[in-house]
């Protein structure tokens, strides 16, 4: 279901110049939520603001990096007790092919982020917070370092801020072109100066995370939600959407639609929505053959098969299916980052595969074994199948690869290879055995990939 | 001549420095400060950043070659970088990789001999919803056309701001990295 009646609050500016600054949000009322959280004292005992904790508990507010994991567990993990310093990191390298939203949000909306940057770090008791930005977002960058020196000069962030006696300090970083620095410990090793080597969990970066001390990682996005969550309360932010996936949620439609774009509602949204009526349908009307729901690491959908409702029953359709964090799981695949990846019917599974394997081995940042050299396999095996040269084996050793890759490695990059590829060979199996068995497609007029 | 950072990057490193708890962790901005002063990183430079930063040389060069997107030695003046994933592929970038190679007349990989294009093939560049999309040095140019190509390459090699640049409302006077920053908040911390 559309919510035609949701106003974009993320979104808000988008595309339109000029409307990033200080002057322009503070119009709006912004910071009157960092200014209200920063009047809250910090429990001498923890160094943090419980009531503001219990209130994201209350908001449900999940992560909008990728796992979709409630915030609120996150913050209750955090070592308060520790007597090192606290840190907090915003991820935005937003390298997951498919998703595009950090980018806009700090180009046209950065004072949304640092005030929500704001309320977390009074919140959980920090004084520093790093800004990892990709280091393709130079025009990005620039505009961050601008909303930040305005901040500092309005008193939002540099010593005693607002009187509080508190002082917050946030530097923007910039990454230099690696997909696993999305990664939260890979982007603590880039942050530490040091190539973006991911690091084994536990401990988890909340307990032992940059510097070796407790560090608070985030999405932009979920940082930019928390200035929301304040002024208009958790009770009323529970009831947009479904219970468990509140809040407006910033899809990225991109592939074969006539709108791609970057378009913010309530998780009631259905696939259906998207493509047909915010995306305009289908290129040139061509049927719709796949969609891949939550950016490229997550498993693909066959378009026009039986899901698994809200409800928990079987339907038929799975156009009507909604992109929710619940129900897409329910459904074998992840609304993770809710890249919304379109595939009409001219579209060749074994390229979609072999494209995107391709991009996992690129980016695998070869420590363990079972990553560097199963994406390698992988491949080799979908690049000999794709250039007419597969042998009928082959798709039983991609499988075969495929699940060693599994749970044995550092960081999820490999299974995030893994795991769609797997899904397009299951989901598929019949593309896959024609090109080996024919040396070519069997998809009319493929588009070239 | 052995590299040295000048004013305006020095004043940034300096303040960088009080930023982090470790030296270290300004590397990777260390290298960022030498790329827009000279134009790219090498050696040389490296060598400075790892004195100034007292890590060994080797560790800096491991860091370096570790990332992808910082401009080397043998880059030309403008690097063409063509998104080759697959949201970008499912809308043509197969076909902008050929225009580019044709109206460049380069490969992939190459840099032409009067070094003012170098061409290379890129992972997701997080503009997927404007796909096709190429990074030319520090820009953005979206919903890429072989017309487009045709005449972002043209002005290019006149010269001449390309049509077509599409990141948003690009700040003045180019990169400035942290220094309006430095400005506001001098004191670092
Ligand atoms: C291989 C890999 C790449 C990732 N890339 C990103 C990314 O680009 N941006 C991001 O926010 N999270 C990314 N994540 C998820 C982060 O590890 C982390 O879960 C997230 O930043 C937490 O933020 P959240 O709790 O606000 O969602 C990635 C995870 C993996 C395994
Ligand atoms: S799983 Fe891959 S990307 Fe992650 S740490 Fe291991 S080798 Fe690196
Ligand atoms: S795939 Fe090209 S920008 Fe994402």
């Amino acid at each position: 279901m559309l919510v035609k009646e949701y106003k974009p609050i993320l979104m808000d500016g988008a595309y339109k110049k000029g409307e990033w600054t200080l002057e322009n949000y503070l119009k709006k009322g912004g910071y009157a939520a960092a200014r209200k959280i920063l009047a809250m004292p910090r429990d001498p005992a923890t160094n943090n603001v419980p009531p503001m904790i219990d209130e994201i508990k209350k908001s449900n507010l999940r992560g909008r990096g990728g796992a979709g994991a409630p915030a609120s567990m996150k913050w209750g993990f955090f070592d308060f007790k520790s007597k090192k310093p606290r840190y907090l990191a915003i991820n935005c390298d937003e390298s997951e092919p498919g998703t595009c939203k950090d980018r806009v949000i700090v180009t046209y909306n950065p004072h949304m982020v640092l005030e929500g940057i704001l309320i977390a770090m009074h919140t959980m008791g920090i004084e520093d917070a790093f800004f990892y930005i990709r280091g393709e977002y130079v025009v990005e960058f620039e505009h961050l370092v601008a909303a930040v020196a305005e901040a500092y000069k309005a008193g939002f962030f540099g010593k005693n801020v607002l009187g509080t006696g508190l002082n917050f300090h946030v530097t923007p970083h910039r990454g230099a072109g690696a997909y696993i620095c999305g990664e939260e410990t890979g982007l603590l090793s880039s942050l530490e100066g040091d190539r973006g080597y991911p690091k084994i969990k536990p401990p988890f970066p909340v307990v032992e995370g940059a510097w070796r001390c407790p560090t608070l990682v985030h999405n932009t996005q979920t940082l930019a939600s928390l200035p929301g969550i304040v002024n208009m309360g958790a009770e009323n932010l529970a009831k947009i959407g479904p219970p468990k996936s509140p809040g407006g949620m910033v899809y990225c439609l991109s592939g074969h639609v006539k709108k791609p774009g970057l378009y913010e509602y309530p998780m009631l949204t259905t696939m259906k929505d998207l493509i047909y009526e915010l995306g305009g349908g289908t290129i040139d009307d061509i049927p719709l053959k796949a969609v891949i729901p939550g950016g490229s690491s997550m498993p693909v959908m066959k378009y026009n098969g039986p899901y698994t409702g809200t409800d928990g029953k079987e339907k038929t359709d799975n156009l009507e299916m909604q992109m929710d964090f619940d129900t897409l799981l329910a459904n074998n695949s992840l609304l993770g980052s809710a890249g919304v990846i379109a595939m009409h019917e001219r579209t060749c599974m074994v390229g979609v595969a072999y494209n995107l394997v391709r991009f996992y081995h690129h980016e695998s940042c070869g420590q363990c074994t079972p990553c560097r050299e199963g994406t390698g396999w992988l491949e080799k095996i979908v690049a000999r199948i794709y250039h007419g040269k597969g042998r009928p084996e082959d798709i039983d050793m991609l499988m075969s690869v495929a699940s060693q890759m599994s749970g044995t490695t550092i960081c999820l990059l490999s299974d995030s290879c893994a795991m769609p590829l797997a899904a397009l060979v299951i989901k598929f199996k019949e593309e896959f055995k024609y090109f080996c068995e024919h040396g070519k497609t069997m998809v009319k007029d493929a588009i070239p990939l | 001549m052995a590299f040295a950072f000048n004013e305006k990057a020095r004043k940034q490193f300096d303040w960088l420095l009080k930023r982090y708890p470790t030296k270290q962790a300004v590397l990777l901005s260390a290298l960022r400060l030498v790329e827009v002063q000279q134009g790219f990183v090498d050696t040389e430079s490296m060598d400075y950043v790892a004195k100034e930063l007292d890590l060994p040389p080797s560790f800096v060069y491991g860091v370096f070659t570790f990332y992808s997107h910082y401009r080397r030695p043998e880059d030309g003046k403008y690097v063409v970088m063509v998104c080759q994933t697959l949201p970008c592929a499912l809308r043509g970038a197969h076909n902008m990789v050929q225009c580019f190679k044709e109206e460049l007349k380069l490969g992939i990989g190459e840099t032409d001999k009067d070094k003012l294009f170098t061409l290379k093939k890129v992972e997701c560049l997080g503009s997927c919803t404007t796909a096709p999309v190429a990074q030319i040095n520090d820009d953005y140019f979206e919903n890429l056309t072989p017309q487009k190509v045709k005449e972002i390459v043209a002005a290019l090699r006149e010269g001449k701001t390309p049509p077509h640049l599409s990141n948003g409302p690009t700040l003045e006077g180019g990169c400035k990295q942290w220094s309006p920053l430095v400005e506001a908040y001098p004191a670092g911390k």
